[in-house]
């Protein structure tokens, strides 16, 4: 156990607030935790308590921090990241639990996958919930065995990064999957309008002469899945939304009644396809960033609900992979370590949700969306919890980054939120 | 007085006094170029690498003699015989190139922004020939010379720029350069391969050839690649043709004088017809010639060469 990593037999958090996201406003209190469970919570002597005492004055001590959508990469390419290091950026990143998606190499497609997963990661203080894949291979055409993969503990299923273009093995993956309810998550992209696309489509596009990918792209296919959702009933999750016509298809689905939910990145808030001047390749993702209009459209979405969660889409990559031409370089970005300070300064900070409600987009949220228990803050329960300071200002180094990857484009800025640590499964972990 | 980047990456952003510069020393270097003996000492210890990731004939080649009439050392790079196929990062090929002791490289790649990616990698000055399909700056100054040439001004001129617009580098310079240059910029061609957004740089846009013609001082006809149509992006050659090919008889309903362009090389018959290439209203062949003036006047501003001190003479 490394020296960060310690057991939480017997200590007391000393002058934070503890800050329900169910509730709202933070609470002055103190917290004792006992053999990994909330033992206490008020104020607390430190002086006359007999176990290991933490200073957190400021912080707030919420629940566990939980991030739906990350790629960790093992097996397959640990140069870029490893279960482990993975785990070691949520943490730092302040998250008690991550969903896994399953292009790794070989894809998280059997039962053996899924148990590797949950093998590698049992020590870490991090919980890590595979997804598996949709379809065997990811290659869209065979649905994968889904009842031994839930049985294994798959908690959705995905082709994350290879969007299904066959609508009747969507509509029969959907059809199967109802039957354990849990959801698709489903990247949106119709592979046709988006070949060869590398960028948004629109005035940047051709200002930089990059193919682009139109918003139509991501439309189409949530059009698609939502009518496949009310044709099946199945649960279906839209990953990392990015457009103004997602969003208002999201919306009208909600209001259907339908069993549609919605995530979105920070780095789909927080930049813009303007940004791309440079040909940054740390700015290079899929869905590619959008317009400020799409950006006003998410904020909107997130202000009414339509969008349920935050997700980071975490997604290493080598630094040889991005250091090339525009055209050459992977998509996706690192996002464990900066979601929390980007959606706080992003977010909160401009007054586009409170910080409860934001909270409740990473803490409450994704668990319900994937059927897992929400953990409480009451005295008994099993202590599942995030520290972090809500004005405490910190840059992001990306140099000191716990990801084995540095393809971020965060590298240098400052945020608030700064994480002090988690405590999950009877373990402390300090940034 | 010199150019106010220490690159040529493409045209976005350069001020007029800038493309002024390079016609006006464009001009001055044109007549070496009749001389018996074509060659100048002004660039002699300057290296420069045409690297070309991209095939290339007349533009490569035009380089090649800007630099040999200027006393350059040149060497030639090209990707098919080149490490790049051995799986050697585009990174490293320049560092390593750079590493021989070079000062300016000339470069054409696929991908846009490549010539950026290497003002990243290398204290070399870059100059870009052409990078996917986001700017071609030369081709656009050689274009602007010859019809300044023609016109005395490119200020209030009209010049349409028809056929595939979506995927052209040329078209991409050009309507950034005759913007700035003060002159009005029409593109034409069907739907599909009008870039979304084009609106914005302050051009018309029209989907019918006649319109143009109409409209236009000079035409600037692009090539059509007939990998477009196997994409589906237009139906055939020979409803392209109908529609935007330039026929004598199209260009004999125009009102004035047009003057008609071609980057090259030409598809005749396709998006233009052979007796318009070859006939007075075409200034094909002075374009290329003064992409050997043009391209000179870029080397030598861009080497440092003070044309305010020193006689290029």
């Amino acid at each position: 156990m490394s020296d960060n990593l310690l057991r939480a037999d017997l200590i007391l958090l000393h002058g934070g607030e503890v800050v329900d996201p169910n509730a709202g406003e933070p609470m002055r209190a103190d917290m004792v935790i006992r053999n990994g469970k909330i033992d206490q919570i008020g104020l607390i002597d430190p002086q006359s308590f007999n176990g290991k005492v933490y200073e957190v004055s400021g912080c707030w001590i919420t629940l566990g921090l939980f991030d739906m959508h990350v790629h960790l990469r093992e097996p397959g390419r640990e140069d870029e990241e490893t279960i482990e290091s993975g785990c070691d950026a949520a943490a730092a990143g302040g998250f008690t639990g991550i969903a896994c998606m399953p292009n790794t190499s070989p894809p998280c497609d059997s039962q053996e996958v899924v148990r590797f997963i949950k093998k590698k990661a049992q020590d870490e203080p991090t919980e890590v919930y595979p997804i598996a894949a949709l379809t065997k291979g990811r290659q869209g055409k065979e649905i994968t065995e889904m009842a031994d993969l839930v049985r294994a503990g798959a908690v959705a299923f995905s082709d994350d990064g290879s969007p299904v273009a066959d609508t009747s093995v969507m509509r029969n993956a959907m059809d199967y999957a109802f039957m354990f309810d849990v959801p698709i998550i489903d990247h949106c992209e119709d592979p046709f309008l988006a070949q060869g696309g590398h960028m948004n489509e629109g005035l940047m596009s051709t200002r930089l002469g990059l193919p682009g990918i139109p918003n139509a792209a991501e439309a189409v296919q949530i059009a698609r899945d939502i009518l496949l959702c009310r044709l099946t009933g199945a649960k279906v999750h839209i990953a990392h939304l990015s457009t103004q016509e997602g969003v208002e298809l999201v919306r009208r689905a909600k209001e259907a009644g339908l069993p549609v939910t919605a995530e979105v990145t920070p780095h789909h808030l927080f930049f813009t396809d303007a940004d791309l001047a440079t040909f940054d390749t740390n700015l290079k993702m899929n869905p590619p960033l959008r317009t400020s209009e799409d950006v006003e459209a998410l904020e909107q979405g997130l202000r009414e609900g339509v969008i349920d969660a935050f997700a980071s889409d975490h997604a290493p990559h080598s630094l040889e992979e991005k250091d090339v031409e525009f055209d050459a370089a992977p998509f996706g970005i690192i996002g464990l370590e900066t979601m929390l300070g980007v959606i706080f300064k992003q977010i909160v900070g401009r007054g586009v949700l409170t910080a409860a409600q934001a909270l409740q987009k990473m803490i409450i949220s994704p668990r319900k969306i994937l059927g897992l228990p929400i953990p409480k803050l009451s005295e008994g329960q099993p202590a599942e919890l995030t520290i972090f300071h809500p004005t405490a200002l910190w840059t992001f180094d990306k140099t000191l980054s716990r990801s084995k990857s540095r393809n971020t484009p965060y590298h240098g800025m400052e945020f608030p939120a700064k994480v002090w640590g988690i405590i999950n499964k009877g373990m402390v972990r300090i940034v | 007085m010199g150019l106010t980047s220490r690159h040529l990456l493409g045209l976005e952003g350069v001020p007029a006094k800038d493309i002024t510069l390079i016609l006006d020393t464009a001009e001055n270097l044109k007549s070496i170029l009749d001389r018996p003996i074509p060659k100048v000492p002004t660039l002699r210890g300057i290296t420069v690498v045409n690297l070309f990731f991209e095939n290339s004939t007349r533009t490569r080649i035009s380089f090649e003699l800007a630099e040999k009439r200027l006393s350059a050392d040149t060497i030639n790079f090209s990707a098919a015989g080149s490490s790049v196929k051995k799986g050697e990062t585009l990174k490293d090929t320049v560092r390593n190139i750079e590493a021989m002791k070079i000062d300016m490289i000339v470069v054409r790649h696929s991908a846009a922004g490549v010539p950026y990616f290497l003002t990243q990698c290398t204290d070399a000055v870059i100059i870009n020939a052409g990078d996917g399909r986001h700017e071609h700056p030369t081709q656009a100054l050689l274009d602007m010379m010859t019809l300044r040439e023609k016109w005395g001004t490119l200020k209030g001129k009209k010049v349409a720029i028809i056929g595939d617009i979506r995927h052209s580098r040329v078209a991409g310079s050009n309507i950034r350069g005759l913007k700035t240059m003060g002159a009005e910029v029409m593109v034409c061609g069907p739907r599909t391969l009008i870039p979304p957004g084009i609106k914005e740089f302050g051009v018309e846009v029209t989907y019918r050839l006649d319109e143009a013609i109409e409209w236009a001082d000079a035409l600037n006809v692009l090539r059509i690649q007939l990998e477009r149509q196997e994409k589906g992006l237009f139906p055939s050659i020979r409803e392209y043709h109908n529609e935007y090919g330039i026929t004598r008889e199209r260009i004999a309903r125009a009102k004035k004088e047009l003057i008609i362009m071609h980057p090259g090389p030409i598809n005749r018959g396709v998006e233009l017809d052979a007796d318009v290439a070859d006939s007075d209203a075409s200034i094909i062949l002075d374009q290329v010639t003064n992409g050997v003036a043009v391209r000179m006047a870029v080397l030598v501003l861009l080497s440092g060469f003070d044309t305010s001190q020193e006689s290029l003479r």
